[in-house]
């Protein structure tokens, strides 16, 4: 990081209402040459936009994840003011899928989102380019110029989207949604870019199941032990090269 | 194809004229709410003592501005406070029902309703401040977006104005 | 052999208004069903995040496909040279546009935001089948328009035979387009095929000319014109072989899923498991819809009946609106199979068959877009002249006996 960027980095820390302004000043001054904190190293400043130097991704140990739990999920519900239901209408961003093989009778318990892939099948199928992938590798809806056709909850092998059936109300500022639409998770790409580094649901993760963190730095944890242990793609067979992989099943 | 008569380019005339005439008098209309102290009382929710951009300009230009930075933010992640939406319900909200629409005393909603244009922004988008912001005495002075939005605008409001218009 | 005259449809009888007047009804039915989801939100209709397309897309896909079938009739005399079929060419092409024009309403007032109709319209992603298919629909418009006018316009019919061929090439890519709108969902067991879009054009040589002969015999009985059996006898046999064809893919289609291991699940539930599907697809597609009206048009005394065969072609399009129910409700009420091998259960329904029952404003909008397809014709017949004054034995060929 050169100087001025990290001037940049630092000034923009002050601009931007994300943390309280304490917390933001001592951040920026503790940090010396060579030491990134988590804020820092993925803070980027709100005039830049997203890079492709960047893919944010998610690494989900489904041995550590509890059948019965559903921490991550409520936590993302909370994040993005999603009134949980059980309807057949009702969004649901991320769900607790239960796995059992019947031969072996080996059980999994996993949390199942948007993938957010490298070559998403959404993206390819929206007639609009409503659905499309950001530089750093987050899939999202964008609602200005989504017509509300539901091609890409045909196509996504993952039944990560839903659909917006009614009218909404007391949206998060920061998450807004509304009837007519289809929407998925967004990665918490609000928190991204406020420099949280972290989402909803791998905060909210008691058993330190899911890791968030940058998939094209070779430093970042999640990159450590992706390169160390075994991991998959849900669907593999589809070469979708998703952003969230399963350590595990 | 027909060389065009005199009379048929007669009406085109009259009726460039028509359009011509109508898009003035809507000009002057807006022109006239602005002088109007009256029309200003009407609405609720002015924080602070100036808009991101001079208040005729917001007038006339402020969808250009949310629609631009809207697909900045949306598709690129920029995320600068001068021209986002949450900063105009922060800073818009009526201390009434801390919300920009609702009835025609609101800020979005009453122009809106008075110029007969439909608001399409707050089926999706929050029409409250965040609840942190909200109720904050003094705008001038909240932890929130409102006063980022002051800081960007006293950093580089010629810069940003100018990536809007493009 | 006289020259074919076209002549306008009176269109004074109480029996004309009465059909108008009945269409009116449903289209405003339609309208206001379609009011009704905008206004409330898809949570009024049966659709639901595990069925995201229900029954407005059955009738719509249904339309659309036999809008390019309909347009066979008018293919076989322009660009196959067929002399008996030229004077049915012009009623053919309106058939086919009305059709598409019904389909394609039904698609646009189901969307979610219909309002941003003009984002469709001005917006492509061109990676998109289903944008592809809109340049396709529009494109279809044009050509079928055009085609039409060379065939009307005395002095525009020598360009005839082009435009048909024109016509007749876009209409096969179009149908190839609507198939691979499923075709190409590689995700979803029942639709990864590349069989579906070849399947497509050949249920659409069905469902076109089942309503173009019900069309054609409707006008003609209507209005009181001759209609000759010659005619009307090799149209139901060609009604004959492109049912036949159908069931050849639907029969080869299910073939090659069940040599596949992986697809035996949906198989099962389609074919033996599927409740109110498997019924649908083995009595409404198989049965009602293709091995009675085939049995009927070549039955040597059913055959000859009038009543028989427009009873043969009604089963025919019920039979292809059940095909579509099966493909479209079928393949998405089967579970995604995201970890093989396993068995999946989760709050968001995995693992389970997704129960679909439309709403009674979903059916309406359906049959308002038929009903925006049937007064496109009947209005189109009388302030243009799209039929000929008689289509009886010597009209058409005067070889006849």
């Amino acid at each position: 990081m050169s100087e001025q960027e990290k001037q940049t980095t630092i000034e923009n820390e002050g601009r931007r209402g994300f943390v309280a302004a304490g917390v933001a000043a001592a951040a920026g001054l503790a940090i010396a040459p060579g030491v990134t904190l988590l804020d820092v190293a993925h803070a980027r400043p709100a005039d830049q936009p997203a890079s492709s130097k960047n893919r944010w991704g998610l690494l989900i140990d489904s041995t550590k994840c509890k059948t019965g739990c559903n921490d991550c999920v409520n936590a993302c519900f909370t994040e993005n003011a999603i009134k949980q239901g059980d309807k057949e209408t009702d969004s649901q961003w991320i769900r607790k899928v239960e796995l059992k093989d019947l031969r072996t009778g080996h059980t999994a318990s996993l949390p199942m989102m948007c993938q957010h892939c490298a070559h998403p099948p959404c993206v390819d199928v929206c007639p609009t380019g409503a659905s499309f992938k950001r530089a750093d590798g987050i899939v999202l809806v964008d609602r200005h110029i989504c017509i509300g056709c539901r091609y890409c909850m045909m196509a996504c092998p993952y039944k990560a989207r839903s659909f917006v059936h009614e009218e909404l109300h007391d949206q998060n500022p920061d998450v807004p949604r509304g009837m007519g639409c289809v929407e998925a998770c967004t990665l918490c790409v609000h928190k991204i870019d406020r420099g949280d580094g972290t989402t909803a649901c791998a905060q909210a993760c008691k058993e330190g199941a899911i890791l968030f963190g940058d998939l094209n730095d070779p430093e970042s944890e999640i990159s450590k032990r992706l390169a160390t242990y075994a991991s998959t793609e849900v669907r593999a067979d589809l070469r979708l090269d998703t952003g969230v992989r399963y350590q595990g099943i | 194809m027909r060389i065009p008569t005199i009379k048929t380019m007669g009406t085109w005339l009259a009726s460039l004229a028509v359009v011509l005439a109508v898009g003035v008098s809507s000009l002057a209309i807006a022109d006239g709410g602005a002088k109007s102290a009256k029309e200003k009382a009407m609405l609720e929710g002015v924080k602070g003592d100036k808009c991101v951009m001079p208040t005729e300009d917001m007038r006339r230009n402020h969808m250009k501005y949310l629609k631009h930075h809207r697909d900045e933010t949306m598709h690129q992640g920029i995320r600068t406070t001068q021209f986002s939406l949450k900063g105009c319900v922060e800073c818009h909200a009526s201390p009434k029902n801390n919300s920009v629409i609702g009835t025609n005393d609101n800020f979005c909603q009453g122009c809106h309703a008075y110029a007969a244009v439909k608001l399409d922004c707050f089926e999706c988008h929050s029409t409250k401040p965040k609840a942190n912001a909200a109720f904050h005495p003094i705008a001038g002075q909240a932890p929130g977006l409102a006063a980022d939005m002051r800081k960007d605008m006293a950093a580089a409001p010629q810069t940003n104005a100018a990536g809007a218009a493009q | 052999m006289k020259p074919i005259v076209y002549r306008e449809i009176e269109g004074r009888s109480a029996g004309y208004l009465a059909l108008l007047g009945v269409l009116g009804v449903l289209i405003a039915l339609g309208l206001g069903s379609a009011y009704y989801m905008e206004h409330h939100g898809h949570i009024v209709t049966g659709m639901t995040n595990q069925i995201v397309w229900g029954m407005p897309h059955v009738f719509a896909v249904f339309l659309i496909v036999a809008a390019s079938g309909a347009l066979n009739v008018a293919s076989i005399g322009s660009v196959f040279g067929k002399t008996m079929y030229k004077p049915m060419g012009p009623l053919s092409a309106l058939l086919a546009l009305a059709l598409l024009a019904g389909g394609l309403t039904i698609l646009l007032l189901d969307l979610g935001r219909p309002d941003r109709l003009i984002v469709a319209a001005t917006t492509y992603n061109f990676k998109s089948i289903f944008a592809w298919n809109v340049i396709l629909y529009s494109g279809f418009f044009g050509i079928v328009g055009v085609y039409l006018w060379m065939q009307m316009d005395k002095l525009m019919y020598k360009f005839a035979k082009p435009a048909g061929f024109a016509a007749f090439i876009w209409r096969l890519i179009l149908t190839t387009g609507t198939g691979s709108i499923f075709g190409f969902l590689v995700a979803r067991a029942f639709y990864d095929s590349a069989m579906l879009a070849p399947m497509f054009v050949v249920m659409s040589f069905s469902y076109g000319l089942a309503i173009f002969i019900l069309v054609l015999m409707a006008s003609y009985s209507w209005s009181g014109r001759p209609l000759g059996d010659a005619v009307v006898n090799r149209l139901k046999n060609l009604q004959g072989v492109f049912i036949a064809g159908a069931l050849y893919f639907v029969v080869v289609f299910h073939l090659t899923n069940l040599y596949f291991t992986k697809h035996h699940g949906v198989e099962h539930f389609i074919l033996v498991g599927g409740g109110g599907i498997t019924t649908l697809f083995w009595l409404g597609q198989v049965i009602l819809g293709s091995l009675v009206p085939l049995a009927m048009v070549y039955h040597p005394k059913l055959g000859k009946s009038r009543t028989a065969i427009a009873v043969a072609c009604v089963l025919v399009v019920l039979g292809g609106l059940a095909q579509m129910y099966v493909t479209i409700i079928g393949g998405q009420a089967y579970p995604l199979v995201l970890f093989p091998g396993y068995q999946e259960s989760s709050s968001f329904f995995d693992g389970v068959v997704h129960p679909y029952s439309p709403s009674l404003p979903e059916i309406l909008l359906g049959i308002g877009g038929f009903a925006v397809a049937m007064i496109m014709v009947a209005v189109g017949v009388k302030v243009l002249r799209f039929l000929p004054d008689s289509l009886d034995n010597h009209a058409v060929d005067p070889h006849a006996k």
